[in-house]
């Protein structure tokens, strides 16, 4: 705990191992993510990166028969033992998905829903919920578009809308890192373009680690970048020196587009 | 060659049509042949009316509001549980043998013939646990031979609902049961709720589970309050039920008019059709007010 160079590392992971059952998804991984820059993870289908994100919230436990090993610090913090308070860990390490799922109700129910299920209803009046509203949708933009449609249920949004009310939700909560699952993959062009500005924007007040299939996006939006192969981190270098100078010849052919 | 093929596609189109009618014209007919065989009976002084002279005339009110006490009761006992069950198979359960051992027992319950659960509550409620023949060992039996059915019912209602909405809850930090509470629920609680009464109302449709459990030929019934007529069974006493008086009327008394046979039936076929009614109402309402 004492070392500073732990202490300010968002996500440090050590000889990580994860079997779902008898399969196992990821072989040592040890990996360490630096604060308030973009992270991407890259890598061929079925690789784990998406397994690898769920490790830092330890999501993955409600997924099944899961074992992991190993030691995954967030903040300094070692989360992987008894002693960890699993709903203080999901608040602090956020997660959006492919898939925009805002839930079906409304949209400021969504923006609520994890500070309802973390405190009391006396706690929330309000005042303290239309801030909340407020800055979280400004914060993703949509404050400006939606304000006069609050109680509007989410699930009848445009796709785009969606993520960044998805994004937005995660905000009240105050999270320290953002993982997001190939967050662009269900969006056209301009919704990509403006998820990454959002992104970027982003990055000054969290920790994001992004996984990508879009070799162009790591390039373009991240600044360092991970690849990963069955369940490997093969390697990890900033994002310009991973693409124009791979070390490692498997990543030079992904990039490339050989496979995967 | 095209014509043959649309010639085919017309050809195949009729027969399956036909077989569909197949599906509901028997079911059509006997409707019909019922209700108009019993219709010299029906009205509202059958319904209302106390049977005389040992079924052979008279009125069907007693058993009438029996089987409707029998769902009542039945459900009472069985939704939560079944209800319950099927939410820890479905949201909690980790996937070892135990659950496995569950699921199996869930599938093969479900399958045991009804005169076997029927056996099943006289060993159990009326001799064991002391409820003797009553009311409530009947429910119970009923209860018995639907909860299987209602947990699988009910884990497709939940499991209908997509699995990215848990994602998202579990992600913010939600709990299992906040989840559950918040969202899961209110999104499936339409298609738990008509499987409860489609079940139930099948269930206590049936002779065998109420055989030998509570069911009654004929009690004496001194109904001149409303009060006693509306509320005449308590859970302890033996009740009168329909599908049991038909069977009285229709093997027992060679002496009952034919009609007062068909009525019974009949009163029997509304009461399901009103019941199944009701919970498919009871859905749409709920689907209107549904989540996504
Ligand atoms: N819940 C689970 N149970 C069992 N095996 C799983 C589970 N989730 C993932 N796996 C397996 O673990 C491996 C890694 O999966 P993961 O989803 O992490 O890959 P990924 O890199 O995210 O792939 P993609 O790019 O397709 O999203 C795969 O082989 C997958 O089949
Ligand atoms: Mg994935």
């Amino acid at each position: 705990m004492s070392d500073p160079e732990i202490d300010e590392l968002s996500i440090r992971t050590r000889n990580l191992s994860l079997w779902y059952g008898k399969f196992q998804a990821l072989h040592e991984v040890s990996v360490d993510i630096k604060p308030n820059i973009i992270t991407s993870l890259i890598g061929p289908s079925g690789c784990g990166k998406t397994t690898l994100l769920r490790c830092f919230n330890r999501i993955n436990e409600r997924y099944g028969n899961v074992t992991t090993t190993g030691e995954v610090r967030i903040l300094g913090e070692n989360i992987y033992t008894e002693a960890v308070a699993l709903a203080e860990l999901r608040k602090s390490v956020g997660m959006v998905f492919q898939r925009p799922n805002p839930l079906p109700i409304s949209i400021e129910k969504n923006i609520l829903f994890g500070v309802r299920s973390h405190s009391r209803s006396r706690d929330l009046p309000a005042s303290k919920r239309e801030e909340l509203i407020e800055s979280a949708l400004s914060e993703v933009s949509l404050w400006n578009e939606l304000k006069d449609n609050l109680k509007r249920k989410a699930t009848t949004l445009t796709l785009e809308q969606q993520q960044k009310l998805c994004i937005a939700r995660l905000l009240p909560l105050k999270p320290e890192i953002i993982l997001m699952d190939e967050p662009c993959s269900a969006l056209d062009a301009d919704g990509i373009e403006r998820i990454e500005e959002l992104i970027s924007e982003l990055k000054d007040r969290y920790t994001i680690v992004i996984v990508t299939h879009n070799m162009a996006q790591a390039r373009r939006a991240s600044d360092e970048c991970i690849y990963m192969y069955l369940g490997e981190i093969k390697e990890h270098a900033s994002t310009m020196e991973l693409f124009m100078n791979p070390k490692n010849e498997q990543t030079a052919m992904y990039i490339e587009g050989r496979y995967g | 060659m095209e014509r043959r093929k649309v010639l085919v596609e017309g050809i195949a189109k009729k027969v399956m049509l036909v077989a569909a009618l197949c599906l509901i014209v028997p079911v059509l007919a006997i409707i019909a042949y019922i209700f108009y065989k019993a219709s010299p009976v029906l009205g509202l002084d059958y319904l209302w009316g106390v049977p005389e002279g040992g079924g052979t005339g008279g009125g069907i009110w007693p058993p009438l509001i029996g089987t409707f006490f029998l769902v009542l009761v039945s459900l009472c006992i069985c939704a939560p549980i079944g209800i319950m069950a099927g939410i820890y198979l479905n949201e909690y359960a980790p996937d070892n043998w135990f659950t496995r051992i569950i699921n199996m027992a869930v599938t093969s319950l479900a399958g045991v013939p009804s005169i076997v659960h029927a056996l099943f509550g006289v060993g159990a409620f009326v001799l064991t646990f002391g409820m003797g023949e009553s009311l409530l060992a009947a429910s119970c039996t009923i209860a018995v031979m639907t909860i299987p059915v209602l947990i699988t019912s009910t884990r497709e209602a939940l499991s209908a609902v997509p699995m990215a909405f848990r994602q998202a809850c579990w992600n913010m930090g939600a709990t299992k049961w906040q989840t559950i509470r918040t969202i899961v629920l209110p999104n499936s609680i339409s298609g738990i709720l008509t499987g409860v009464i489609l079940e139930v109302s099948r269930a206590a449709g049936e002779t065998a589970p109420i055989l030998f459990t509570g069911a009654a030929a004929s009690i004496p019934f001194m109904a001149d309050s409303l009060g006693d007529k509306l509320m005449p069974y308590f859970l302890g006493d033996k009740f009168m039920a329909l599908s049991y008086h038909l069977k009285v009327v229709a093997d027992k008394l060679n002496d009952v008019p034919e009609a007062m046979k068909y009525g019974t039936a009949a009163v029997l076929i509304g009461l399901i059709f009103i019941l199944n009614s009701f919970s498919i109402v009871l859905r749409m309402y709920l689907r209107s007010r549904k989540k996504w």
